[in-house]
């Protein structure tokens, strides 16, 4: 049904068309009003034979969610930013047992110092812990994947994020179809799991594995995440079959046929860029886009073949590696590789700094004549940034 | 696209505003995206609210840098902040005030010609709602001044929103502030 | 108190007592039709208190429950030696996690259970003193605040003995651990510090507390099957002696435990809704030196010389808590 709805009660609504059996979360901006919204259902009777436990930390949510999904039950967390990585070893414990937990991030970034506004610090500090990270353009990608992840997480056994923008989506009011609990169930069926915590068919989970074997489960681990790219594509497909639109799945190109100028980015900011490249094709210029649904597992191949032919990419990311640069630079690095294709990194909006068309425009036209830096920090305040430098030197 | 910015304080339910007018504009078939600003939520605290209009899809997030209409709840602000800026010229701006132009300083402030309506947003909702919430009542101008959105489309929202005796009180008010405004602007042409 | 008190006490009551007992009375261990929960093939040390206490409560709570039951572990000593992958000791179905997050696993499970409407499968969960005093207390608070479903069990040997006997938040004064060591001018743990988690426990006004030690077993196997019988959150600690950091010989373990009760070191009790409702009595009260002379973390107190201060500072403790608890029989 069509809804004029905020973000995050929209996702409160697809999460539970899924029918989850046990929700667990610990409140923090800009997850808040999804969690809230769950409870909501969940305590007028609108969503049954669930339960939903007020934990007292992020750690106590993941980790109740794991005693849950071990049990069999189709489990939900959500949480951002300090909250994630208060949970790290949770979440690292999640995906080495294999548990399907979906948990939505709402990107925000992470301090010290805190910041409560968006960013892709949070998500990006977990790419290497084994589970799946899939990012919303908008608040019907965002609805969208969440039906998308459950069953993506059951079939491969793989937990999965879904990333959404803290605030600029969960906090933004507009247009979203939500499926009906029904039509949800036609598209997911209910929650098999491959070993469960059975009294009638007791194993044991999680025992200690030691040199002997570790390697072996790890690598059996790295295989599957290579295989659920196939599989996120295959589930993005089965949705449009179903649903009649085309979101979620590995990558998405607008215009880039020809381009010269590839822009490439994750979560809102896309649709943002769509605009900016509509303006710099009207003034004749050859420049297109690509966004990224499908982080992890980074999709190599099909983003080598939506960049060939192109002379630059220039990624735009929400987060970086200190000290170091872009971090989906790296990933994309290795995509063009042998391609011929020069790459240049923008970082914008950290910690919730407004991506204007305007700086968008000018970057991307001195871009596009490659008279930009390989990393650009967009909108640095140069003046302060001149005036600090000046002063650590003058110390040191 | 119509981009409309509605300035208030913390508590005055500005994000509310955004909220009605975005499902108003829904209600009538047009895409709608409407977002707060984030400042450190406190009451009294100077808030920013946005509101895009568009027959199309709406796909650009950045904040409104030049609206063609402003909303400001708390004509306070006025001097704290640049409420004005980046107002297209012909813009429409809307004040939740007892006084007049002058007395505001509107002219000084205000750098390009516009539609201005100044009305006493918060006394109506006194009258017709019994407390001092002025949002839902200044969407009521907002539609007899641009005429972007329907009163009946606004009333819809607040009714949708609002429980039966909240949603018929900020209804009334909606609709006195309609009228005044539709006055105001006929007996100015 | 559930268990027919009998006074054959030096044999145990498993030799005499049984026999004497109705068969529904009877200790679980009698019963060869019991689950062992933790059977053989365990790496536990020789004399370990914690596997002796886990085999006889798990198997109590699988007869209480009738065999619908699952367990939930922290990290420590018992998931260490009981899983070495690609063997398992454990006969029940059994989850380990992370150290400090066995109570808030253990809510999930039992979450899960009442979601799928199950209201006959129970749920365990065990861990160490650190896992419970220290790096899962927030959770355990957690759990007892939301009154969830489980019995938590702490085996508690009173230092975090899996990493190497370092020292917990459930270390008693002037023992020696790896992180307290008998050196400078204050040896061993300092004065002042521990978190009594039975008291915790009550304060969190929960349906049932009781303290246990692994020299009445058949105190232990009463009070899990009582616990059973409960439902919302209740915590069991038990005192496990263990050898390794404690420094003693691997067949005083028993011994070691019934010296903790019978000088009023560790009292044994019941509490329900937060107040002590039973006690175990005194049978013949030893002075806290008889138990600590056993133990090599605790030699600095005797040798060079004997440390008059600090051993009366324990016996003080010890007689404390003989009248907070009324440990002597009237």
């Amino acid at each position: 049904m069509l809804r004029q709805v905020e973000g995050s009660k929209a996702v409160a609504d697809a999460v539970a068309a899924c029918s989850p059996e046990v929700i667990c979360a610990y409140p923090i901006s800009p997850q808040t009003h999804i969690v809230e919204g769950l409870s909501a259902l969940v305590k007028d009777g609108t969503l049954k034979n669930c339960e939903f436990i007020n934990v007292e930390s992020e750690f106590a949510a993941m980790s109740v969610a794991i005693g849950a999904s071990a049990t069999g039950a189709r489990t939900y967390t959500a949480t951002a930013s300090q909250g994630l990585l208060y949970m790290v070893e949770a979440v690292y414990n999640a995906s080495g047992l294999g548990l399907p937990i979906v948990m939505t991030v709402a990107n925000r970034a992470i301090g010290g110092p805190i910041n409560i506004w968006n960013d892709h610090s949070d998500s990006m500090s977990q790419r290497d812990c084994g589970w799946l990270q899939l990012y919303a353009e908008n608040n019907q990608e965002a609805v969208d994947l969440h039906i998308q992840a459950f069953r993506i997480a059951e079939e491969m056994s793989i937990p999965v994020m879904v990333c959404m923008d803290g605030f600029i989506l969960t906090h933004a009011y507009e247009q979203v179809d939500i499926p009906t609990r029904e039509e949800v169930e036609a598209f997911l069926p209910p929650f098999t799991p491959r070993q469960h915590l059975d009294p009638a068919d007791p194993v044991s989970i999680g025992a200690m594995v030691g040199p002997e074997s570790f390697t072996e489960v790890k690598y059996l681990a790295h295989q599957r995440m290579i295989d659920s790219l196939r599989k996120v594509q295959e589930v993005a497909d089965d949705f449009e079959h179903h649903f009649g639109r085309k979101t979620g799945g590995q990558l998405r190109a607008y215009r880039t046929e020809g381009a010269d100028t590839i822009v490439l980015a994750l979560g809102s900011i896309i649709g943002t860029l769509k605009d900016v490249v509509d303006e710099l094709q009207l003034d004749g210029h050859s420049i297109g886009v690509v966004g990224l649904t499908s982080f992890r597992p980074f999709p190599f191949h099909a983003l080598g073949e939506a960049l060939k032919g192109a002379k630059r990419v220039v990624i735009l990311e929400k987060a970086f590696s200190t000290g170091t640069g872009g971090i989906v630079t790296q990933d994309v690095v290795r995509a063009i590789e042998g391609l011929g294709i020069k790459d240049f990194t923008v970082i914008a909006g950290l910690g919730g700094r407004p991506i204007t068309i305007a700086s968008l425009r000018e970057y991307l036209t001195n871009a596009m004549q490659e008279s930009v830096e390989r990393l650009t920090f967009l909108d640095l305040e140069t003046e302060t940034i001149e005036k600090e430098l000046s002063k650590e030197r003058a110390l040191r | 696209m119509f981009q409309v910015r509605i300035h208030g304080r913390g508590g005055q339910g500005v994000v509310t505003a955004a909220e009605l007018l975005a499902v108003a504009v829904f209600d009538e078939g047009k895409h709608a995206q409407a977002f707060p600003s984030f400042g450190s939520e406190r009451t009294g605290a100077p808030v920013v609210a946005y509101c895009r209009i568009s027959e199309h899809e709406i796909r650009a997030r950045e904040p409104i840098m030049e609206p063609d209409a402003l909303i400001i709840q708390d004509a306070s602000l006025i001097k704290q902040i640049d409420v004005f800026a980046g107002l297209k010229p012909g813009g429409f701006v809307i004040v939740n005030s007892t006084e007049n132009a002058d007395d505001l300083l509107i002219a000084e402030k205000l750098k390009v010609a516009t539609t201005l309506a100044i009305l006493p947003a918060t006394e109506l909702a006194m009258t017709h709602l019994g407390r001092p919430v002025p949002n839902a009542v200044l969407l009521g101008a907002f539609s007899a001044l641009t005429g972007v959105v329907s009163l009946e489309a606004v009333t819809d929202a607040i009714n949708e929103k609002f429980k039966p005796k909240v949603a018929a009180g900020n209804v009334a008010a909606a609709t006195a502030a309609y009228e005044y405004v539709m006055n105001q602007v006929a007996s100015n042409a | 108190m559930s268990t027919t008190q009998i006074k054959f006490y030096q044999v145990g009551s498993f030799a005499v007592g049984n026999r004497l007992l109705r068969e529904d009375e009877r200790s679980v261990q009698s019963d060869p039709e019991r689950t062992n929960a933790l059977t053989s093939g365990h790496r536990a040390c020789q004399g370990c208190g914690e596997a002796l206490g886990a085999r006889y409560a798990l198997d109590a709570a699988m007869r209480a429950t009738n065999d619908q039951l699952i367990a939930v572990n922290a990290t420590g000593c018992l998931e260490v030696f009981s899983t070495p992958y690609p063997e398992s000791s454990w006969r029940v179905a059994w989850l380990h996690s992370l150290f400090g997050n066995a109570p808030a696993v253990a809510t999930g499970v039992a979450a899960a259970l009442k979601a799928k409407g199950n209201h006959t499968t129970r749920v365990v969960a065990q861990g160490g003193d650190g896992a419970t005093v220290d790096i899962g207390f927030g959770a355990l608070s957690g759990m007892f605040e939301r009154n969830d479903d489980v019995l938590y069990i702490c085996y508690d040997n009173e230092a975090y003995m899996n990493t190497g006997v370092q020292r917990s938040g459930a270390t008693p004064p002037a023992a020696r651990t790896a992180t307290t060591q008998a050196v400078g001018a204050k040896p061993g743990n300092v004065f002042g510090q521990g978190k009594y988690l039975p008291k915790i426990a009550m304060a969190h006004d929960i349906p049932y507390v009781a303290t246990a030690t692994i020299a009445d077993l058949r105190d232990l196997e009463a009070k899990v099957e009582r616990a059973m019988t409960m439902h919302g959150s209740r915590y069991l600690h038990v005192l496990v002696p263990c050898p390794l950091g404690w420094g003693s010989a691997s067949c005083d373990t028993i011994k070691i435990a019934r010296l903790a009760t019978q000088s009023g070191l560790f009292p044994v009790f019941e509490a329900i809704n937060g107040e002590v409702v039973a006690s175990s009595k005194i049978r013949k009260k030893v002075d806290v030196e008889e138990y600590l002379k056993l133990q090599t973390r605790y030699s600095h107190l005797f040798s060079p010389q004997r440390n008059d201060e600090v051993i009366d500072h324990l016996q003080r403790i010890a007689d404390k808590n003989i009248e907070r608890y009324e440990l002597m029989e009237d």
